[in-house]
């Protein structure tokens, strides 16, 4: 009479009833979106779609040529003309100028030009930004071939396409809506269906624990990456977030997020396990999200930390996601190239599951 | 019950949690499509005794079947033809009714109107309600909803109607009836003896991990009045019960 019970059948139900669970909670909702959009709604709207960069040009610069043409073309650029070499010296060292071009004629024939730059250690973000503008600018320049070589740059990285905030600030805010989702969520969870009987109601039916671990995995995946693809597509179309490879870029990044997921649920199983009363959960996944946060490059790129601090974000595994989704989505990279990230991640994976099979508790 | 086969037979079952013992080697069987009652006070090992048949712990020592399978053995087998109602569940956070009756389908991996399941006990109006927005008696409804989900051939109620209103726990028990009279065994525990008395064809009574008394209520009244037992007060043929029921009415009310 009985028919054979069907293990596949009992976890998607599951997942399914999680699923509705989590779209239900705020604060579900919250972290995996919410959140993360506040943060790319404020960097984008605060550095327009890119940030204004002004570059003082030196008295006596060459203003007639093609390279001063290019750049009065760029609306990023705005060209300070009106000062003198003194002014121009002070306003460089306070950060209130990000550059100084100085373009000559070239006494030999080719290049026909070339152009001085002077960056600021008061302001080294934009003058980043300023080395990648004019790269590209010269680049352009000298490939459409006005005449054979009209300037040459006098640097040595080429970079062609221009890095926005939203490339940077979009993937850690990513990473960190799954690590926040991932640590949260399952340890909530878990620990909640564990205080209130629902997961001994649960083992009173023929399902197994690993469809219960498997369905709300499967939830949160599901979930999760929803959100993802909304941030991304949010951050492409609104702030010209870069995706090169268009859609497979995309799937790349979220094959990434899947990785980051899986090892961060493992924290949110260690969490719940630990944890000796629900309000004891937020301040330990705490321990576990706020260093990441703040150092995993999500914000800022960790190497403008202190370098005793460096090794300290080198460690932790919401760097190598946030690094892996920036080569992904920014330069391109296949998942083949990000393999060193991805294999860290996988030995986190490793270690917090093996703790989390140890501090796990069902009852 | 004469010649009734027994469909669940526990013998000396033993449950120790380090030091203490909790059952002390306990002896006895339920008889198919009985309603057989656990009785005792608050530590006796009534829910231990309950759990382990239910398989959701693990006995120290003796043997329980439930319908044939051992429980050490056969776990997965035996929760496949039992329903289960625990003290104090809560149902997972967020879903309505309906959506936690598809997910115990799911589970239980049989398919089932969820609409049925709720009309069985009463709560078509709730369908689209959360767990916690409902009354006691409601809470109490569902939980005995999704213990049927699966036909089981028997169901497990621990303590089904305590911190119910006396119309809420008349609603019940005809319901328990109910259940019964599909030909489904149902074992409970309860605290409220008039329960026993009115529900239970046989009931055991635990004190201490032992069992100190099986029989039809019935048969224990008659075995205490004969051994020259005699209430100080004179019986009237009515109590404060039977006036709440006619002052308030039999009409189950939400609340």
């Amino acid at each position: 009479m009985q028919k054979s019970y069907n293990h596949t059948k009992a976890t998607l139900a599951l997942a399914k009833a999680s699923f509705r669970s989590i779209t239900r909670s705020p604060s579900a909702v919250v972290f995996t979106l919410a959140f993360p959009l506040i943060f790319i709604l404020i960097f984008g709207f605060l550095s327009g779609s890119t940030p204004k960069v002004s570059l003082g040009v030196a008295p006596g610069s060459d203003l007639q040529n093609p390279v001063m043409a290019a750049l009065e073309q760029i609306q990023v650029v705005k060209l300070v003309r009106d000062k003198n070499a003194q002014e121009l010296a002070t306003s460089l060292e306070k950060g209130n100028i990000d550059g100084v071009i100085n373009v000559q004629k070239n006494p030999a024939d080719s290049p026909a030009y070339t152009a001085n730059i002077q960056y600021t250690s008061a302001s080294r973000d934009k003058g980043s930004i300023l080395k990648s503008l004019l790269t590209n600018a010269l680049y352009e320049l000298n490939t459409k071939n006005l005449k054979p070589s009209v300037a040459v740059l006098k640097e040595s990285t080429v970079h062609g396409r221009t890095y926005r905030v939203i490339d940077f600030i979009l993937p850690g805010q990513l990473g960190f809506s799954l690590l926040s989702t991932g640590v949260f969520g399952t340890a909530f969870v878990f620990f909640s269906l564990r205080q209130t009987l629902v997961i001994k109601r649960f083992f009173a039916t023929p399902v197994r624990r690993s469809s219960i671990v498997f369905g709300e995995g499967l939830a949160r995946i599901g979930f999760a990456l929803l959100g993802a693809v909304f941030i991304i597509l949010v951050g492409h179309f609104f702030f010209h977030f870069t995706l090169i490879n268009g859609v497979i870029t995309v799937l790349n990044m979220l094959i990434l997020a899947v990785l980051g997921l899986v090892v961060f649920m493992g924290f949110g199983f260690v969490v719940s396990g630990i944890a000796k009363s629900e309000s004891t959960i937020p301040p330990i996944s705490n321990i576990v999200t706020l260093p990441q946060f703040l150092l995993s490059g999500t914000f800022f790129p960790i190497d403008n930390f202190p370098e005793w601090l460096q090794p300290i974000s080198r460690a932790l595994p919401l760097t190598y996601l946030n690094d892996a989704m920036r080569k992904v989505a920014f330069e391109g990279y296949n998942l083949w190239e990000v393999k060193f990230e991805m294999m860290i991640l996988l030995i986190w994976g490793i270690l917090i599951y093996a703790v989390a099979v140890k501090v796990f508790k069902w009852e | 019950m004469d010649g009734a086969k027994a469909i669940i037979s526990v013998k000396n079952l033993v449950k120790k949690y380090g030091d203490f013992t909790a059952l002390k080697g306990i002896t006895f069987d339920v008889l198919e499509n009985e309603i057989f009652g656990l009785l005792g006070p608050n530590g006796a090992g009534k829910t231990t005794t309950l759990e382990i048949i239910e398989t959701l712990r693990d006995k120290t020592s003796g043997e329980v079947l439930v319908n044939g399978h051992d429980v050490e053995k056969n776990a997965g087998a035996i929760k496949q033809i039992i329903g289960v109602q625990l003290q104090a569940a809560g149902y997972y956070p967020n879903l309505n009714l309906v959506e936690l009756i598809e997910l115990f389908a799911g589970l239980y991996g049989v398919d089932t109107k969820p609409m049925d399941m709720l009309a069985k006990v009463n709560l078509q109006d709730k369908a689209k309600a959360k767990y916690k927005e409902l009354s006691g008696g409601q809470k109490q409804r569902f939980s005995i909803a999704t213990t049927l989900i699966n036909a089981p051939k028997i169901v497990f109620l621990d303590e089904p109607t305590t911190g119910l209103d006396p119309q809420a726990r008349r609603n019940l028990w005809d319901l328990i009836i109910d259940i019964r009279n599909q030909g489904t065994t149902v074992v409970l525990t309860t605290h409220y003896m008039d329960e026993a008395e009115q529900l239970c064809d046989r009931v055991a009574f635990v004190e201490r991990g032992e069992i100190i008394a099986l029989d039809t209520p019935d048969q224990l009244i008659d075995n205490l009045v004969n051994s020259g037992f005699e209430r100080k007060k004179e019986v009237k043929k009515a109590n404060l019960e039977d006036v709440f029921i006619t002052l308030t009415g039999k009409a189950w009310r939400e609340g």
